[in-house]
């Protein structure tokens, strides 16, 4: 098989347009689903009441948006090792869902909080890693778009996106390193401490985000692809 | 190793027949760390207790504000180019030019800092752990500002780009320099801090410059 067939624009442009419905179809079904299982049948929590419930939404957007700076980070290496056009396309794609995730993790975290806490925000480290993160996905937006050559955005960028996964750790292993506010990690490969509806919404929830992520950057994908290319002639045929 | 040298010695020569610009860090630094008791009152309370994050801050404003005569003036006025043409590897030069860079700014704001350290009634040992933690954390500000500076070679608006590129960065140096400070004030030992602090520059010292190295060449390509 050649693992390059796809790397090509015209041929990716057309699996992403024949992918993409499919995944907005899964992430629909799987978030009704998540959040019927959230909503109405997991039970209301014995010590928060109702606003627990935030955590079906909080959870699964701070995974995305630590797991989407991964891959747009994987997606900038390969961008700057093989040099090919799409990896950095798809960089570039992954951005701003990776920044909406971050900024719904940060705003969800501030109104679960107030009730819990009894504060929007606290200087703690999960969240001040959690900001520098939006400001990371931000500075890498910036820097791809302010170059008048679009590929020289792109190499800078890439570069930005590997220097910037330092953070990721940081973010990840903050509730262990440093003893602040925000609880350790409920949820572990080896078993988790909460109730099985509560899990099963929650991981719907996280599958939910994951493919509606994928459909979207699918989406944005094919947008830039038709405008990096306008002046081909495949894209005229369109 | 003739390259760092090379570099170096250029770019302090540089900063010699400037001297307006390069004292001008130095007063914005001054100047700025003297509003903050204007601002927030002069309580001698207060202005001990916030008296090393201020004077980080404007370390951190001052390191920002001198970044671009680092990398961006060679490269509008082409010596850059010429620079990595020469037979010195890039890695060496670079290093040099970062050296430099913390000889003009980082080291006199840290000789300066027990002065600004008077303005805010600071006791003499906390003065002693902030101009230890700025003698360590100033160094990886050069480093970090370089490597960002390079990737904004050639940008449209890099002036706040690089603000916006370099600031989140420099998130831990000012954690970790204000932190060492803060515990020494509140009678912690600021050995923690410090260490990371160190540690920091260490692995900034080993993994930046090739960062820097890799973002020159794409600009100049």
């Amino acid at each position: 098989m050649n693992w390059f067939y796809f790397a090509s624009p015209p041929t990716f442009y057309r699996l992403a347009g024949t992918l993409m419905p499919f995944f907005f179809v899964l992430a629909a079904l799987l978030s009704a689903a998540g959040l019927y299982e959230g909503l109405w049948v997991a039970p209301t929590d014995a010590q928060q009441g109702e606003v627990y419930r935030v955590i079906f939404i909080h959870v699964p957007a701070a995974w995305m948006s630590m797991f989407l700076y991964f891959v747009m980070a994987c997606y900038s290496g390969l961008s700057l090792t093989f040099n090919t056009r799409l990896g950095a396309m798809m960089a570039r794609a992954v951005a701003p869902t990776g920044a909406l995730f971050t900024f719904i993790a940060l705003w969800t975290g501030a109104f679960w909080g107030r009730p819990t806490w009894g504060t929007y925000w606290a200087w703690d480290a999960r969240m001040v890693s959690e900001l520098v993160l939006l400001f990371l996905y931000f500075g890498y937006i910036a820097l791809a778009n302010a170059f008048e050559d679009p590929r020289r955005g792109d190499r800078a960028a890439s570069l930005l996106a590997l220097v910037g996964i330092v953070n990721l750790p940081i973010i990840y292993f903050s509730v262990q390193w440093w003893n602040t506010l925000h609880q350790g990690s409920t949820v572990k490969l080896t078993g988790s401490s909460m109730h099985v509806t509560m899990l099963t919404a929650m991981l719907l929830m996280t599958f939910a985000s994951w493919m509606y992520s994928i459909a979207a950057i699918l989406w944005r994908a094919r947008s830039i692809i038709l405008e990096r290319e306008r002046r081909t002639r495949w894209v005229r045929a369109l | 190793m003739t390259g760092f040298r090379w570099a170096f010695a250029r770019d302090l020569r540089l900063a010699w027949r400037h001297p307006g610009e390069t004292f001008l860090v130095i007063v914005f630094f001054a100047i700025v760390a003297s509003l903050f008791p204007l601002g927030v009152g002069a309580e001698p309370q207060v202005l001990a207790r916030i008296g090393p994050g201020v004077i980080w801050v404007c370390a951190l404003l001052a390191a920002l504000l001198s970044l671009p005569s680092m990398l961006s003036s060679d490269y509008i006025d082409g010596s850059l180019e010429q620079m990595a043409l020469s037979p010195h590897p890039m890695a060496s030069w670079v290093t040099g030019k970062i050296a430099a860079h913390w000889s003009v700014t980082g080291l006199p704001l840290t000789l300066l800092s027990p002065l600004l350290g008077l303005e805010y009634g600071l006791e003499a040992d906390t003065q002693a752990v902030l101009a230890a933690g700025l003698l360590l954390g100033t160094p990886v500000l050069s480093l970090l500002g370089a490597a960002c500076s390079a990737l904004t070679l050639g940008a449209r608006g890099a002036g706040t780009l690089l603000a916006l590129l370099a600031l989140p960065l420099f998130v831990p140096v000012l954690i970790f320099g204000a932190g060492a400070a803060q515990a020494q004030a509140s009678g912690l030992s600021p050995q923690a801090a410090l260490s990371l602090l160190g540690a920091g520059l260490i692995f900034a010292g080993l993994a930046v410059p090739p960062a820097a190295c890799a973002a020159i060449r794409i600009a100049l390509d």
